[in-house]
């Protein structure tokens, strides 16, 4: 019992690890295809689906709109009933605000998302009541980039 | 304020933290009345899904009083008894319009983890690790509800606590579990797991016409609470072949609609199970699908298996031939409570749905520790373990 115990605590802590270090390595292999320029050499789109028919968002939500003219973007109807499609990619800034030019437009773009959908950006729970460990510094660093990393 | 918090793997204990604070316009402060241990709670305590912080707060099946609520929150008033989804949708997404609110876009505060993962992030969830929104859980005396409007019910006063309790999360999974599943009048129905969620599955598939419901357990206790309360028919694997009894009682044809509500930590007599064990604790797998691989077995050509039971990674040995060469449907889900609620608390107000039962076991807030353990060890008949943080 307590050589499963320590066998599945070593091992719930390499893999929570290996996991989050997965996400801080995503700009260099999970999402690296979305970082490489696109068919025509330019920077890929980062694309946003909102579920709101086109004519109802009369200009760009604010989030994208505070990048200025360092990313272009791009609006569309979605298919059928599913809204608008919202994209954006960096000009060719090497930063945007003092931020990777993936990263900003990535935040920026779920933030756009949430706002048009539900009025405002979700937050996490404050106060927090985690305690910090060496073990889950990882994660915590995953947790404060979780809306710039990933799949958008 | 008192909570049970996760402290590592296997490690739970009652501490003070903080209270929660409205942090957005849309929610809403709740002093929790009761909160409930799930069978996905024990994933967490495993280390299956290395995705908490020591502190974090568990608990997301829970139903409680609104003491506050933020300036945007127009539907709920202080003072409502309210039952609450676990899983935190926001109501106007694509995803939530369609009714599949556990897939909300907008409920998760940390999508990348889940999309890495996934290819996709789901929706937040009380209390169930980093991965899922990071949201403090319900086992405390008090807890933030994000979108209150659309996550928060009022229950009607004909239903007691006890009974809408299970309103929040077992019941919606197990009805989504049949309805998903598509079960119909006539149908065979085979359900894996007499826990709650399965119990409350096989319940579902009584109430949507099926000419057999059979449940599969290997506690007695639970199989004969599911022929009492729920009224459907028992196998104990552990004493029964389960692949002979379900060809015996479908005619041969097997059950039309499998549902499993096992999940990642299955066990079964077969020798599957000793190999899922050692790959798991080996992390060769994250997952053990026994159950999932019997249902896909035994489901009928051209039927249905719903995968009801909490998954986090990869599985070993899945039998995609047998599904795909019987032409078998493969649904699952994290429960779309929102689309049920207000269905089962109505059900539950005319007695169709009972679930006072489940709640083998309440005890106060600073028992859970004891309670947990009870629940994982399945001690003293335990089912499920009843927290009542405000007493």
């Amino acid at each position: 019992m307590m050589a499963g115990a320590a066998v599945a605590t070593v091992g719930g802590a390499v893999v929570g690890g290996l996991a989050a270090r997965r996400l801080l390595d995503a700009r260099r292999q999970g999402t690296r295809s979305l970082l490489q320029p696109g068919r025509d050499g330019q920077p890929r789109w980062h694309v946003v689906t909102v579920y709101r028919p086109m004519d109802q968002l009369s200009q760009l939500p604010e989030p994208l709109t505070e990048l200025g003219a360092d990313v272009e973007t791009r609006l569309r109807p979605a298919p059928d009933d599913r809204g608008t499609e919202i994209a954006a990619r960096p000009r060719g800034a090497e930063q945007i605000h003092g931020e990777d030019p993936h990263r900003a437009v990535r935040g920026a773009l779920r933030r756009a998302k949430q706002l048009v959908e539900t009025g405002e950006v979700l937050q996490p729970n404050r106060p927090a009541t985690t305690r910090r460990t060496v073990l889950n510094r990882p994660l915590e660093y995953a947790t404060r980039h979780g809306r710039e990393e990933g799949r958008i | 304020m008192k909570a049970i918090c996760w402290e590592g793997v296997n490690k739970v204990s009652v501490r003070d933290v903080p209270e929660p604070e409205l942090v957005n316009k849309q929610d809403a402060i709740l002093r929790v009345r009761r909160t409930v241990t799930c069978g996905s709670d024990l994933h967490l305590l495993g280390g299956y899904i290395p995705f908490m912080r020591s502190g974090d707060v568990l608990g997301h099946e829970f139903l409680g009083e609104v003491v506050e609520v933020g300036p945007a929150v127009h539907e709920r008033r202080v003072g409502e008894r309210v039952v609450v989804s676990s899983f935190v949708a926001c109501g106007r997404c694509w995803f939530c319009a369609n009714g599949l609110y556990a897939s909300c876009d907008n409920g998760s505060t940390n999508p990348a983890i889940t999309e890495k993962l996934w290819g996709f992030a789901p929706g937040g969830c009380y209390g169930y690790s980093h991965a899922l929104g990071g949201f403090a859980g319900s086992h405390a005396e008090y807890v933030r509800v994000p979108y209150a409007d659309h996550g928060a019910f009022p229950v009607p006063d004909e239903v007691s606590d006890e009974r809408a309790l299970f309103a929040s999360d077992s019941a919606p999974t197990g009805w989504m579990g049949a309805d998903l599943g598509g079960v119909k009048s006539g149908d065979v129905v085979a359900v894996w797991g007499a826990g709650a969620v399965g119990q409350m599955a096989a319940r579902a598939a009584i109430l949507l016409g099926a000419a057999r419901v059979i449940s599969i357990d290997r506690f007695d206790y639970r199989l004969e609470m599911t022929t009492k309360h729920i009224g459907s028919e028992t196998i104990n694997y552990e004493r029964d072949d389960v692949d002979a009894e379900l060809l015996e009682r479908s005619g041969g044809r097997g059950p039309d609609v499998c549902i499993e509500a096992v999940g990642m930590e299955a066990h079964g007599p077969a020798p599957d199970h000793l190999s899922d064990k050692i790959k798991q604790q080996l992390r060769l797998e994250t997952d053990r699908p026994h159950a999932v691989r019997q249902a896909i077995y035994n489901c009928r050509k051209g039927g249905t298996v719903f995968v009801l039971g909490v998954f986090a990674g990869v599985v070993d040995k899945f039998p995609l031939g047998a599904a795909m060469n019987k032409g078998l449907t493969i649904r699952s889900a994290q429960q779309h409570g929102q689309r049920y609620i207000p269905m089962l608390l109505d059900r539950m107000a005319r007695g169709d749905l009972v679930t006072e039962h489940l709640a083998t076991h309440e005890l106060p807030l600073q028992e859970g520790p004891r309670g947990y353990e009870m629940f994982k060890e399945k001690l003293d008949g335990c089912v499920r373990s009843v927290f009542l943080p405000n007493g």
